[in-house]
């Protein structure tokens, strides 16, 4: 909403400067965007005197003028086909900066001619786009003079973001009444004298709507002026008007938008003569179509309101106006139209079509209905006065909106919910500054709220309005009261697990990322997503289209991009959500992560290895084990989803059921599909899969070690090579050693062989065996005992045999 | 000079001549080996007569443990000298680059997340969680956010495909659907912060379709809005980590509060830095405001019994402001050279005793 000085203060009587006002504004809720004048943008543009213009010796469609400033006679060099002896011109000299393009004005020579500065058009003003010529002042323009004064151009323009809550400042009188309330002077009397009528009006009006019990347009008001002149707008009119950036057409349409901006109250005029029969507001029908004043066509539909006549459409009620009976200069007979739309009519129907007119934007915020007629009286005498002519008698339809209801108000309501203490009396004077009726005798009060204010439903809306304009720098500022003095966690295990894992990683060497949670079809179909449950139905691109299934694609396209700028070896996470179906339980946490190229940059000392299963391997079991996971009781299974490297992968169980991880290398196709040269590693930890650990107190319980030295025992066992390391570790683990005398404490994979000695398809395992004595130290015989066992067991869960 | 005292000078001599460990222990055995000179001596102890035993006995002895002590001395000093040698050939190029160890970093958002999390759980805060994919009713009719508000509209927000019921899911707008789902599932009295993605059909300089938000919500039966006050000053000045903060809440609306404010916080652009708390410009920060009674109903909690405040703030916002990080979009492109120069070492914990940052 934007609005000069000069014409709030046709609303507002006050003395506070432009500072104070827009700080209030902001104070109270209507928060200032800007505070422009164009009179700091023009500073040093004059007026000058053009006393001679002449043709330039080096160029045809150059002039070389000689311009009196008023305090030296200077030459300038005009491209402007206007310029010429004996006008007045807005003069920019050397130094000044040109609004339109922000460069500081050089002299400078132009084609070989000395030029000290340069005559304006207004487009280089910033005034308007108009670039046919320099801008012409009148004669009596004092030489000298500051330009923006001359122009008028010199009156501050506030800008001013209204919530949508507040239709009623849309128009200055209601920005003026808040500022009026919140102490910035005395709002003007907003009665408007009827305006007689000298007949009846000719023209019918009517509402037909099929449902009356709810018409999208309840209330529609008209009357006749007969003998009106539409010549150019007067001059005051016409600047009010661009200086708020609206274009000046004619008197007639400039009164509609000076009414609508000066009070909110959206109007029409029609050229009576091109209307035939009853004007009516109805709903669209199949088939219909008109002009509108934005040169587009519309074909209205049922669900939108339209003023019809007896020969069709006429426009878009309260939307957009059509062409055909639209005002011209040569109107004589013009008919006023003051309706009341429903605002979710309005907003269906804008929106619908896309027309983003000043009227919609009020209509479908709710202007106020009891405005309908006196808006109607103040343009017929704008009509008048500007205009002439002889008004009909006001012709009306349907029924203004009934009041709203009485709001109970409690005053005691303010300083409970604002901590702010105001007296009883400050809360009606607020009140009644307003707008308000309220009844303050009773307990509790009795409130009405003005009809222009829509948004008022119940009491804490009347502790905002007062709250607002007492205002919000009153509020104290109160710490929150502890609840215990010292706070507790605010965390649970479930949500650390989260945070944990993210640091674990980027303690491995990793870098978090955060990525979209939408990628493109493709990619969420080749990790088993992209059901049309999870498609967005407006995404912004195809390319974020579908709710991700795993946050592997994601890091693989961020890898891609990374690996592009030449980034080669790449270890990249991220902790967030994968969704598995659209239910709140479908959505659950992932830690994934993916590492490409090298693990370690290379180094003197090394080999150079690439990253492979095991890498992804070792960051899943890390972040396993961080979270609590019985890493002994974990199954390694190799049934990887399809997108990992089947041979190449492997699942990490808690259970037969219950996947914790999944990890590998990916898939060839998959890399390729992301433009990735291999191999890259990846794995996928489901945080929430793991279950919550029972809390039973922090206490570790007392450590046992025993005093008794454990016996270390290394074995190499040729099994088939579809025999897992895992079975081998687990066969060894199991064996059954006389536990009164010892235990197995654990058994470790140390080397793994094959080779042409061993056979085709067989490999040798060799794994250390630590033997816990129990309660003495053992006898070699006892040891010997023990190794048999182990590799009896072994040979019969593997068939592994000792290695010769 | 008795022989005892030849041997020893002999054995002595012998010892010092010892150039290493090699002929020192050829002395050693030829002097207190088992058929050693000095072995050999003291063996004839035995044969002696009781007074001849008496006056050999201690010369000999002292002659064994002389002779051993001088071993022992020398041998050390062999040991020392063969050592120093050996260390004197082992020199390294100490300037050669050390093993690498690859360095790994946390996401700004992730980092202020925990900042965020760190000064309000201090308020005594605990953190409530929500789905991203949401129904009608918890993104907006829960918030007296009616069917025909503009933001329900296209625009602005990411929907799915329609159920066959008519009903149709959506991505979160904010990240106030979890007041409604945590007093429906924790009633009042409540104090939660919900740090969470949400979603919004937007992208341009400063919008991205996904961003993140964090909600805080207290509901108690005298949470007014001077503590709505004191509580976000507090949560700046510990935030932004500077002792004062100017801060002014402007009057504002949201369907799901009354009365509703925005924040601003005082800030100084100059030579192209921005510095909080100071000088005479005004961000904005957050919008915030009483719970709106309709909003408590929805959540289970009576309005005549209960009040409170409810905020939102942009996270990555946050972390613009407080590190300087020019541009949203750069958040979620993962380019490794932003995430080397943004990010945060593992270890780079937020606590408030620790410290929010370095």
């Amino acid at each position: 909403m934007k609005f000069t000085l000069s014409w709030l203060k046709q609303h507002l009587q006050t003395t506070a400067s432009v500072d104070q006002l827009a700080d209030k504004l902001t104070a109270i809720g209507l928060e200032i965007e800007s505070v422009t004048g164009l009179a700091a943008s023009l500073h040093g543009f004059c007026v000058a005197h053009v006393t001679s213009a002449g043709p330039h010796p080096n160029a045809d469609r150059l002039r070389l003028c000689m311009v009196d400033t008023g305090r030296e006679t200077l030459q300038v060099v005009c491209g402007a086909p206007n310029a010429r002896a004996g006008m007045k011109a807005v003069f920019a000299p050397a130094g000044v900066t040109i609004p339109a393009t922000g460069m500081v004005l050089k002299a400078s020579k132009i084609r070989g001619v000395d030029s000290n500065g340069m005559l304006c058009s207004a487009r280089e003003l910033g005034l308007s786009g108009e670039h046919e010529g320099i801008i012409e002042l009148p004669d009596d323009a004092e030489i000298g003079a500051p330009v923006a004064h001359v122009l008028g151009l010199d009156d501050p323009l506030f800008d001013v973001s209204i919530t949508p809550n507040r239709p009623d400042c849309l128009g200055v009188h209601g920005v003026a009444r808040d500022l009026a309330a919140a102490g910035m002077g005395v709002l003007a009397s907003g009665a408007v004298e009827p305006v007689a009528g000298a007949f009846p009006c000719p023209i019918a009006i009517g509402l037909q709507f099929a449902s009356p019990s709810r018409p999208a347009c309840p209330v529609f008001a008209g009357r006749l002026v007969r003998g009106v002149r539409n010549g150019p707008s007067p001059d005051w009119l016409r600047k009010q008007l661009e200086a708020v950036g609206l274009r000046s057409i004619s008197p007639l349409v400039d009164i509609t938008n000076y009414i609508s901006i000066g009070h909110g109250r959206p109007l029409h005029v029609y050229d009576a003569d091109k209307l035939h029969g009853e004007i009516h507001a109805r709903m669209g029908r199949a088939g219909e179509k008109f002009l509108a004043l934005d040169g587009k066509e519309y074909e209205p539909g049922v669900a939108d309101c339209v003023i019809a006549d007896d020969n069709g459409v006429l426009g878009l009620g309260g939307v957009i106006g059509g062409a055909a009976t639209g005002c011209t200069d040569a109107t004589t007979n013009v008919f006023i139209e003051s309706a009341y739309f429903e605002p979710l009519c309005i907003a269906a129907t804008g929106r619908k079509f896309g027309i983003e007119s000043d009227a919609r934007y009020r209509f479908e915020r709710g202007v106020d209905p009891q405005f309908v007629l006196p808006g109607l009286e103040l343009a017929a005498q704008m009509v008048l006065q500007l205009c002439g002519g002889t008004p009909s008698d006001v012709q009306i339809a349907g029924a203004i909106p009934a009041l709203s209801g009485v709001i109970e108000f409690r005053p005691e309501r303010v300083s409970q919910l604002t901590g702010m203490a105001l007296e009883e009396s400050d809360c009606v004077r607020i009140l009644d500054s307003l707008g308000f009726t309220v009844e303050a005798d009773t307990k509790p009060m009795r409130v009405r709220a003005p009809t222009w204010r829509p948004d008022i439903h119940g009491e804490t809306d009347l502790v905002e309005e007062i709250a607002r304009i007492h205002g919000f720098d009153n509020l104290p500022a109160v710490p929150l009261p502890r609840i215990t003095a010292v706070s507790g966690a605010a965390v649970s295990t479930r949500q650390n697990r989260v945070r944990w894992a993210k640091r674990l990683l980027a303690g491995r060497g990793m870098m978090e990322a955060v990525t979209w949670s939408f990628l493109d079809k493709r990619s969420s179909e080749l990790f088993g997503g992209g059901a049309p449950s999870l498609t967005l139905a407006n995404p912004i691109s195809s390319e974020l289209s579908v709710m991700r299934p795993s946050l592997l694609p994601n890091l693989l396209a961020a890898a891609a991009r990374n690996s592009d700028r030449g980034f080669a070896d790449i270890a990249l996470f991220e902790v967030g959500p994968q969704y598995a179906g659209d239910r709140p339980e479908d959505q659950s946490t992932a830690a994934t992560g993916i590492r490409c190229g090298q693990p370690h940059p290379r180094h003197w000392s090394g080999t150079m290895r690439v990253v492979d299963a095991y890498d992804a391997k070792a960051d899943a079991l890390a972040i396993l084990e961080m979270a609590g996971a019985p890493i002994g009781k974990l199954l390694i299974t190799q049934d990887a989803p399809g997108w990992y490297h089947p041979g190449r992968s492997g699942v990490i169980r808690l259970g037969p059921k219950n996947v914790l991880a999944s990890f590998g290398e990916l898939h060839p196709r998959i890399l390729d599909a992301f433009g990735l040269r291999g191999p890259v590693a990846g794995f996928e930890v489901v945080l929430d899969a793991m279950p919550l650990p029972k809390r039973t107190g922090a206490s570790r319980g007392a450590l046992r070690v025993s005093g008794l030295q454990p016996v270390t025992r290394d074995f190499a066992f040729v099994v088939d090579s579809g025999v897992s390391a895992g079975e081998l570790l687990r066969a060894a683990q199991s064996s059954a050693i006389d536990a009164s005398l010892a235990s197995i404490a654990s058994v470790a994979l140390f080397d793994v062989y094959a080779g042409e000695r061993l056979g085709e398809a067989r490999r040798s395992l060799a794994i250390s065996v630590t033997i816990q004595p129990a309660v003495r130290t053992l006898t070699d015989a006892e040891i010997d005992q023990m190794a048999g066992a182990i590799i009896a067991t072994v040979k019969k869960l593997t068939g592994g045999d000792l290695r010769a | 000079m008795s022989e005892i005292e030849t041997l020893e000078r002999e054995t002595l001599q012998a010892i010092a001549l010892c150039a290493d460990e090699k002929s020192l222990e050829a002395v050693r055995i030829a002097a207190l080996g088992r058929k050693g000179r000095v072995t050999e001596l003291v063996k004839g102890l035995g044969a002696m007569r009781p007074d001849e035993r008496k006056q050999m006995g201690p010369l000999l002895n002292g002659l064994k443990d002389r002779v051993t002590g001088a071993i022992s001395l020398r041998a050390r000093a062999l040991h020392d000298a063969a050592l120093d040698a050996r260390l004197a050939t082992e020199r390294i190029d100490i300037t050669l680059p050390a093993r690498p160890q690859a360095v790994g970093a946390i996401h700004p958002v992730s980092q202020v997340i925990d900042e965020v999390i760190a000064i309000f759980g201090d308020m005594g805060f605990s953190v409530a969680e929500g789905p991203d994919i949401e129904t009608d009713f918890y993104n907006f009719t829960a918030l007296n956010i009616p069917p025909e508000h503009p933001a329900r509209q296209m625009h602005d927000t990411f929907y799915f495909n329609e159920k066959p019921d008519g009903s149709r899911l959506l991505l979160r707008t904010h990240t106030s659907p979890v007041q409604i789902r945590s007093m429906l599932a924790m009633g009042a009295p409540l104090r939660i912060i919900a740090p969470g993605r949400t979603y919004r059909c937007d992208s341009d300089m400063t919008h991205t379709p996904m961003f993140h938000q964090v909600e805080g919500l207290v509901i108690g039966e005298a949470i007014h809005m001077g503590h709505l006050k004191g509580c976000l000053i507090e949560f700046c000045k510990a935030f932004f980590e500077v002792d004062t903060v100017r801060m002014r809440f402007r009057p504002s609306h949201f369907p799901f509060t009354e009365p509703s404010a925005e924040v601003d916080i005082g800030c100084s652009r100059s030579g192209g830095e921005l510095r909080i708390g100071e000088g005479a410009d005004w961000l904005e920060i957050l919008g915030c405001g009483m719970v709106h009674p309709i909003v408590l109903r929805h959540g289970g909690v009576d309005p005549d019994k209960y009040q409170g405040f409810a905020f939102g703030m942009g996270i990555d916002r946050l972390a613009m402001l407080k590190y300087g990080i020019p541009d949203l979009r750069d958040f979620f492109e993962a380019d490794l050279r932003w995430l080397r120069h943004y990010g945060f070492n593992a270890l780079d914990i937020p606590s408030l005793a620790g410290g929010l940052s370095r």
